[in-house]
């Protein structure tokens, strides 16, 4: 440690070499926190399960051309006719899926709505689905029962939601009953004219349409089914291994069984998750480039710097060693005069991260840095700028004493 | 003179092969990282109508509940669309050259040429001013009038791709085209009009393509329909359509085009009015907070180009910063390491002037290949993202793609870049006094 100061001091001649790497150093360090913070957070995204039995399901759409098309009388053969072909576990006709970007919402609360806005209510997915709503989404029931066929009600301009029961998501129940069951509750926010609705039923979970949604879990399925209109879109089930194959069959039996409408839309909950979460695995790839290419610039940047460095001082370090300094001795100066410079562009880089962060923090509601990833980043960057000066100050430390005798 | 300096460029930077690759592939690398981040930030900051942009107008009037704004951390963050009733009283007053309010949905087409399978269609219910207002080109026909809109006139104009998805390339305007049951008269056919971003209509995404069929306002309005992108409401609209009409839901788009930009005050204050007159009757509770949109303030406002493309471009803007700071460093140590040199050429006669020009020659030729080779990292880099976003979903897929502005730009910075790094260190060399570095020899 003795020798921390005479390095310094000769740092300190080369104001501008030494500059040079701690700007680098620096900015390495406040790229390399926030992209690794980034990357987690979308990895624990992009890793969240859905809910759903994903593997085995698939969604159909169905359009009728004319105004006065019979959707009710449509729908119940169509189900009629999906349920009846073997390997389908359970299908219901639904306006949405959870990571499908689209769908509707509302606010649900223990008390009359407040028409003010003073009291928030919880934000939840709003889900349709009948008797089978729990068999074809694939969701685990873990308290309370699932609909029966006198649950589910006409869904229509006019009508509005006349449903009496719904079922919810662990996540939402436990949100508004903090204590004791939810299951025979009444709630309010989904029933016509503030009228109060039954939980039913709760399922272990069950994601929003939105991925990036806050509260990602609260979800409510209502027994409804669509009154009017000319568009359906059914949610099938199959046993494991059948979907492909039941996708075509029921294509072709809906096209087969109602040539008034069209039918299209066909996709897998696979094909669902897949392009939803592709701008997060996108945004993860570039951020991994990035990193990876500005650590091997960085890294070979030093690497460069210092072999230039040793190649000066040959002749001063050939004195030292005639002096009698052994290799050991300049092979640590030339480590600590690096690890001087990292240290001194770790310093500089945890103001700019933290100055990034906040900067991220105010512009699009980033989350704050943990304070973790600041010693983990500089052990990383200096573990970098050792491994890249380990090159030049093993060949520093090869240089003969006899070079002090000689004229460059 | 420069040719000679070129020579001993090529031979220096020989001489070092290592650390010249070094050098060019830094430059190359973060030209490369910038230029295709860069690339898609342009593609998605662009304004359709940057032409118009001070008289084509999007008003924001604030009527969300009284204690809880549309969005908690920005109270100037107000509903993105309009209810029923405040669009209807501004289209009615008339107090525009042209005005339209809009809003999306789907139909079925049922094809006369029965070899096309009926499919359902995009289709946008809006006004007929939005045509001239939004500078629509056509290829045949054109809009229809403000007697059409008020008479609920069947009538469609369609997008080219629709037109000879249906009609093949024949001209059809006057025959009829089947749309959910019904039959409208073709009375004009877009000339390939797919604004980016699409500006008019950003409630649920940017970028998605323009509508495939364009129909009166009113036929929407008359088929009971409600908006396929936002339907938002604060309170229970209640039931039925005509509760929907007369509620605070939003889900409608406003524009309107100014005879000129001098009447925006004169516009601006009737808005005003307007909101202060429904105050009186109990709507819009919040404070009187009304906002007069250009599209560009517009688009800003609605944050259309992605938060992850803005922090992809910081990322790679502060790599191609670590790559300059790299090659500064190298050049430098290079540059240093040739003192001796640089004095006898001294000794001998150069100039500073001439020892200044050879150097900054070595900085360019590093430049240059930097350049060259950051161009092609920089289409790999457009073709990764493509293939990371997909062509056909992703804004940012479809978007990435190099043209003619971008590749001069990327070399023109490419070079910049690199003499703006070797500057330092050549001005460094040309201190280099004869005397001392001889004496030291």
């Amino acid at each position: 440690m003795k020798d921390v100061k005479p390095i310094f001091s000769a740092l300190m001649r080369n104001k501008i070499g030494v500059a040079l790497i701690v700007l680098q150093v620096a900015i390495t360090l406040a790229v390399v926190c926030n992209s690794v913070f980034i990357i987690l957070e979308r990895a624990e995204r992009v890793g969240k399960p859905s809910g759903m039995d994903e593997a085995n399901t698939f969604l159909i759409g169905s359009g009728g051309f004319t105004r006065d098309y019979d959707i009710k009388g449509a729908i119940r053969q169509d189900l009629d006719l999906i349920r009846s072909l073997p390997g389908v576990v359970g299908a219901t006709q639904t306006n949405s899926v959870p990571m499908s970007w689209g769908g509707w919402g509302t606010g649900i609360d223990t008390q009359p709505m407040d028409p003010n806005g003073e009291r928030r209510a919880k934000g939840s997915a709003i889900y349709m689905g009948d008797e089978q709503a729990i068999e074809a989404f694939g969701l685990k029931l873990v308290e309370g029962r699932a609909f029966g066929p006198e649950d589910v009600m006409e869904l229509t301009q006019e009508s509005g939601i006349t449903a009496k029961s719904i079922i919810v998501t662990e996540a939402l129940a436990k949100a508004l009953f903090p204590e004791g069951s939810a299951v025979g509750q009444q709630v309010y926010g989904i029933a016509n004219d503030n009228g109060v609705v039954t939980i039913v039923g709760v399922v272990e979970r069950m994601q929003k349409p939105w991925p990036t949604s806050r509260d990602v879990e609260f979800s409510t399925i209502v027994p409804l089914r669509e009154g009017e209109g000319s568009g359906a879109r059914y949610l099938i089930r199959t046993e494991p291994g059948m979907r492909d194959q039941l996708m075509k069959e029921v294509e072709a039996k809906l096209v087969a069984a109602n040539p008034h409408r069209i039918v299209r839309d066909d996709r897998t909950i696979e094909t669902v998750r897949l392009e939803a979460y592709r701008g997060d695995r996108a945004m993860m790839t570039i951020l991994i480039a990035v990193m990876v290419a500005l650590l091997i610039v960085t890294g070979a940047g030093i690497v460069g710097l210092a072999s230039f460095w040793v190649t000066r001082r040959i002749k001063q370090i050939g004195t030292r060693r005639a002096l009698g300094a052994r290799r050991l001795n300049i092979r640590s100066y030339f480590q600590t005069e690096n690890g001087l410079m990292i240290g001194m562009g770790i310093v500089l880089g945890v103001v700019m991260t933290y100055g990034f962060n906040i900067w991220l923090m105010q512009n699009y509601d980033a989350e704050r840095l943990p304070w973790y990833y600041l010693p983990l980043g500089a052990a990383a960057v200096f573990a970098l700028g050792q491994l890249a000066v380990l090159g030049p100050a093993r060949r520093a430390a090869q240089v003969s004493p006899a070079v002090a005798t000689r004229t460059a | 003179m420069l040719g000679y300096y070129f020579w001993l460029a090529a031979r220096s930077l020989r001489r070092n092969a290592i650390l010249t690759a070094l050098m060019i592939a830094a430059i190359a690398l973060g030209i490369g990282a910038s230029m295709t981040s860069l690339t898609v930030l342009r593609a998605m900051s662009g304004n359709p109508l940057a032409h118009k942009d001070d008289v084509v107008r999007r008003p924001q009037v604030d009527n969300w509940a009284p204690a809880r704004g549309w969005n908690q951390n920005d109270p100037n963050d107000l509903p993105n669309l309009f209810t029923y009733q405040d669009a209807k009283a501004f289209y009615d007053a008339q107090k525009a050259k042209y005005q339209a309010i809009m809003f999306p949905n789907v139909l079925s087409v049922e094809p006369a040429n029965r070899e096309v399978k009926p499919y359902m269609a995009t289709v946008l219910f809006t006004h007929g001013d939005m045509f001239p207002m939004f500078d629509i080109p056509f290829l045949h026909g054109g809009g229809w009038s403000k007697a059409q809109d008020d008479g609920n006139a069947r009538v469609a104009v369609l997008s080219r791709a629709t037109s000879e998805k249906l009609f093949g390339a024949e001209d059809p305007i006057g025959r009829t085209v089947r749309l959910g049951g019904e039959d409208f008269a073709v009375v004009g056919v877009m000339n390939y009009w797919d604004p980016r971003p699409h500006f008019y209509e950003v409630s649920s995404g940017g970028f998605q393509t323009a509508e495939e069929i364009y129909l009166p306002f009113n036929l929407g309005i008359e088929r009971e329909l409600n908006s396929s992108a936002n339907n938002n409401c604060w309170q229970d609209p209640g039931q039925g359509y005509e509760a929907w009409l007369a509620s605070d839901c939003v889900w409608l788009a406003y524009w309107l085009e100014l005879e000129s930009a001098s009447d925006a005050d004169e516009y601006k204050a009737f808005i005003d009015a307007y909101v202060t007159e429904q105050k009186k009757l109990g709507r819009f509770p919040r404070p009187l907070n009304n906002q007069f949109h250009t599209v560009s303030s517009w688009l800003e406002g609605q944050r259309v180009v992605s938060r992850d493309v803005r922090t992809q471009a910081w990322m790679s803007a502060a790599f191609l910063i670590v790559c300059l700071i790299n090659t500064i460093g190298l050049l430098l140590a290079k540059f240093m390491a040739r003192a001796s040199e640089i004095g006898l050429r001294r000794a001998v006669g150069a100039s500073k002037r001439q020892i200044f020009a050879q150097y900054l020659t070595e900085a360019g030729v590093v430049g240059v290949a930097g350049a060259l080779i950051g161009l092609v990292v920089t289409a790999g880099g457009l073709a990764g993202l493509r293939l990371l976003y997909g062509e056909d979903g992703g804004a940012t897929g479809l978007l990435a793609r190099l043209d003619t502005t971008m590749v001069i730009v990327t070399a023109l910075v490419a070079i910049a870049a690199s003499i703006a790094a070797g500057l330092y260190p050549t001005w460094r060399a040309c201190g280099i006094t004869p005397a001392t570095q001889l004496k030291s020899n």
